[in-house]
């Protein structure tokens, strides 16, 4: 993913049952989309599997916009942010 | 065009005046106010968290829609974040165009894009605790609806 670590934000609950608000990670090459991503953290710890893996109900967003699905690129990425379903207005 | 992303309560009497001004020849100028509703679960208090770096963009980008799909003259989005008690103003949006059509529509429109696209997340507290509010089906059908009458 290149020199710069990749910058993880957590909104709400997530942010809540994470234990973070945000946090810098360096996933190695092989983490293309926000699916490899989320694997790839599941895999060094158990916690993100509930709250990422395992929930329906989360969204991303990839450099502030706004991501349709797990498929979306995470290549060249500055910060991903994960969050529920928003509840603005 | 203008949105505005903010802790403090907002005058809506002013904002309709500056939006009416900023129109030009305006004939029309449409107003929503959303509150904090105390509601069936006896809400006393919300705290609306929201995603900085993202708010402004998205907001302004919901609103370049409208002005896309709608004649418009001018428009205002104003958005709290922070603790509000119930009763207190939390959105404000406000469109002006020559006739009224537009100006209602686009106000409805920017509403129901607002309640799904805008990403701040209310947390309740009721009288049973604290709750993060969830969508509503409503709320992601009522934008829906834009998509699919797209003019």
């Amino acid at each position: 993913m290149g020199g710069e670590p990749l910058r993880l934000k957590y909104f709400a609950w997530v942010r809540e049952q994470l234990g973070v608000g945000g946090e810098e990670v360096r996933p190695p090459e092989s983490v293309k989309t926000i699916a490899d991503l989320i694997a790839w953290l599941c895999e060094r710890d158990e916690r993100y599997r509930t709250v990422l893996c395992d929930s329906p109900d989360v969204r991303f967003a990839v450099d502030q916009e706004m991501a349709e699905d797990r498929e979306h690129s995470v290549e060249g990425a500055r910060e991903v942010a994960f969050f529920p379903p928003m509840t603005g207005g | 065009m203008s949105v505005s992303v903010q802790r403090e309560d907002f005058d809506v009497a002013a904002e309709i005046e500056a939006v009416a001004e900023r129109g030009g020849d305006v004939g029309a100028v449409a107003t929503f106010t959303g509150f904090v509703r105390c509601g069936e679960r006896g809400v006393r208090a919300m705290t609306l968290e929201h995603y900085p770096e993202m708010t402004e963009s998205a907001l302004a980008a919901i609103e370049e829609e409208a002005h896309l799909r709608w004649p418009l003259l001018a428009s205002r989005i104003v958005h709290r974040f922070g603790e509000l008690c119930a009763g207190e103003r939390i959105v404000l949006v406000a469109t002006a165009s020559a006739h009224r059509a537009a100006a209602f529509e686009a106000a409805e429109f920017l509403m129901d894009y607002l309640k799904t696209k805008a990403p701040f997340w209310k947390c309740e507290e009721t009288l049973e605790g604290r709750r993060w509010v969830e969508e509503r089906a409503s709320d992601s059908a009522a934008a829906d609806r834009w998509s699919r009458s797209r003019k």
